[in-house]
């Protein structure tokens, strides 16, 4: 494993020749706040930031994405042909996700990349980005990453860990892919590996120091899952819901998708948009009934899936990151801390004064 | 205002105890700086939770649409007004409300206060005239007034015009305010400008539909926007079907809106949707001469005729 040392004047040199190479994302401040943007040439990140308004899934996994187009146009020797849509998938780099962020596209993952089934849009797209992740030295008080199997300097999902301290950044490289990133910016200073390691650690325990939301989730696994779907408190927790979209489209984890089909004249293009379990068009049948017709169901579907359905089908913990984002973007203040522990706490006496 | 507080209690726990309502409709602390949460009391031991202070910005009339109960609701002046269209427009009925208005002094934005402060807000208390904002290293008192929702800052009905209890004594109406200095700036652009103005202010648009749900008005059992036989509007992120939604929903509360801020409130990505909304109650002031929900007796100018309406648009 090489770490490599990059002085804080040079970052932007680097990313220039990353950019000959790669397509470059990273967080820039529009208007009230920050979100990943592709970089134009020479366009500079402003890694000064607590975390992006949007999670970066956008970049793998495109809010609306074309799949196929086709033409109805006989004169077209292709007519009546469904075709994909040509995607080159060029190499892309993200600078500055935060870890939590990209362990949340390993969450994904086991969503879109099965040994049954591969989503060839999200597999081609995330194998062709390497993540360069900035370890998080100021997490907010909405942040509950390290509940969450993640943490400030977690690696897991990230191809480079980048550490700022007082005078440089510390490029931890972690895969081929980042190996690959780090020569085309010719990041090749090695630090004392000694000194680096000791210094990434007093990082990480300063940075998971200041997070002070503690939200348990060791008991989710044991709860039987009728009865935690029968609970009495989904009726006050999903009193406030307005079942507006904001926690599914600003949550990092969160994958479901609707195909529409958008016709314009004589061609037209099949594409799939994000979509939210909170509609309840997510679930409306073709007769009209709807299997989730109030809002009570919608907001259980939400909760159970990350913090039960999830945690029992994959095996692999909750499906959550805890970045915060739906705690802070909910418009009513439905916060997923205080729900996993009435979650977490259901049927061990704990639960019934808390809600 | 945050003085209310002793007073929405007891007449809440009076109301329940002498089964006047089923529950209350009010807020309860937030978890984080600078929001509650809406909350249905339904004991008189809940109503401890009940609270109240600048950060009750979301409009509970919301959460009446065709409730069954008999429902307390605090309600400041924009939730009054909203009241009172929800039991003009059959959402509810007005015996099965007891209104606990709350003259309003304004709630406080909290995207501006954070926009103003370098560093995350860890805790934010208020008196009579300022707020008082704290983080890691840092403490600032900012004048209530200067944080503001825009919709709070240009309000000129504070005061419930609709009400069973009252919790304080009214508060003296903001006279001389101008309403529509942006708004008239939007009127004065050439046609190829607006394209340019309303597409932009639409661009980060994420169509969550937070404005339309945190909106009283907002509660058709299938909006335009998820009607699939026929569709009327695509779903994806084509910036005319985006625009096409905010425009017709704005269309929609044409007459009905009362600029309670809820839907800017509640957008994560601090869209101005209500740029559009208050043309429209602009248009319907001066053609109708017409504010929304003042009276239970008036029908809305946009179901009604009369022979003195205006009809200079019909060449």
């Amino acid at each position: 494993m090489k770490i490599f040392a990059i002085a804080k004047d040079n970052l932007t040199d680097g990313l220039d020749r990353i950019a000959e190479s790669y397509r470059l994302f990273a967080p820039v401040k529009e208007a009230q706040f920050h979100n990943f943007k592709e970089l134009a040439k020479g366009e500079a990140p402003d890694l000064n930031f607590l975390n992006t308004r949007l999670s970066p899934k956008a970049i793998i996994y495109p809010q609306t994405e074309t799949m196929f187009e086709y033409s109805l146009d006989e004169s077209r020797e292709d007519h009546h042909i469904m075709k994909e849509v040509d995607n080159s998938y060029s190499p892309q780099a993200v600078i500055g996700i935060r870890p939590c962020d990209a362990k949340a596209f390993l969450l994904v993952g086991h969503n879109f990349d099965t040994p049954e089934y591969r989503d060839p849009y999200w597999v081609r797209a995330y194998e062709s980005t390497t993540l360069v992740g900035l370890a998080c030295d100021s997490p907010c008080s909405s942040c509950f990453c390290t509940a969450a199997g993640c943490g400030p300097c977690h690696e897991e999902g990230l191809d480079i860990l980048l550490v700022e301290t007082d005078s440089r950044f510390l490029a931890k490289v972690l895969t081929d892919k980042g190996e690959k990133l780090a020569a085309a910016a010719g990041w090749d200073t090695p630090a004392d590996e000694a000194e680096a390691g000791k210094q990434i650690e007093t990082a990480k325990q300063a940075a998971e120091a200041k997070i002070s939301a503690r939200v348990n989730t060791d008991g989710l696994k044991e709860i039987d899952t009728v009865e935690l779907y029968k609970a009495p408190f989904w009726e006050d927790v999903s009193f406030s819901c307005i079942n507006c979209g904001t926690c599914t489209f600003v949550c990092p984890t969160c994958w479901c998708f609707d195909i529409q089909d958008e016709n314009h004249g004589k061609s037209g293009v099949r594409m799939r948009n994000w979509d939210s379990c909170m509609f309840p068009l997510f679930t409306i049948h073709g007769t009209g009934h709807n299997p989730r017709g109030t809002k009570l169901h919608r907001v259980r579907q939400r909760f159970m899936h990350k913090l039960k359905y999830y945690v029992d089908k994959y095996d692999v913990g909750i499906q959550c990151v805890g970045c915060g984002r739906c705690v802070r973007s909910c418009p009513v203040n439905i916060d997923i801390r205080r729900i996993c522990d009435l979650m977490n706490s259901y049927g061990s006496g704990k639960d019934s004064c808390a809600a | 205002m945050t003085s209310y507080i002793q007073k929405i209690k007891e007449v809440s726990a009076r109301l329940l105890k002498e089964c006047k309502v089923d529950a209350v409709l009010g807020f309860r602390k937030g978890t984080i700086p600078m929001m509650n949460e809406p909350y249905f009391a339904r004991t008189p031991e809940d109503v401890q939770n009940l609270v109240w202070d600048s950060n009750c910005g979301i409009n509970l009339a919301n959460y009446l649409t065709d409730r069954k109960e008999n429902i307390g609701i605090i309600a400041k002046g924009c939730d009054s007004r909203n009241i009172v269209t929800h039991c003009v427009e059959n959402k509810i009925k007005r015996e099965q409300l007891v209104i606990i208005g709350v003259p309003c002094k304004g709630m406080i934005d909290k995207r501006k206060i954070n926009s103003m402060i370098e560093g995350e807000i860890s805790d934010v208390t208020e008196d009579e005239n300022n707020i008082t904002v704290k983080g890691d290293g840092f403490e600032k008192v900012l004048n209530k007034k200067d944080v503001l929702q825009q919709n709070c800052a240009l309000c000129i009905h504070r005061n419930p015009v609709e009400f069973d209890e009252l919790i304080a004594e009214t508060v003296k109406e903001q006279a001389n305010i101008d309403r529509y200095e942006d708004i008239r700036k939007i009127e004065a652009m050439s046609p190829a400008e607006k394209e340019v103005f309303f597409e932009d202010l639409f661009s980060t648009c994420i169509r969550c539909y937070a404005c339309r749900n945190a909106c009283p008005l907002c509660y058709c059992p299938t909006c335009f926007t998820d009607e699939s036989r026929p569709q009327w509007v695509g779903k994806g992120q084509d910036e005319t079907d985006v625009k096409t939604f905010h425009f017709l929903r704005a269309f929609h509360c044409a007459g009905r809106c009362t600029d309670c801020g809820a839907c800017e409130r509640a957008c994560p990505v601090g869209i101005n949707m209500r740029l559009l909304t208050r043309k429209l109650e602009k248009d319907c002031f001066d053609l109708f001469e017409w504010e929304a929900g003042m009276s239970l007796d008036l029908r809305p100018p946009l179901d009604t005729y009369k022979p003195g309406d205006p009809d200079d648009f019909i060449k």
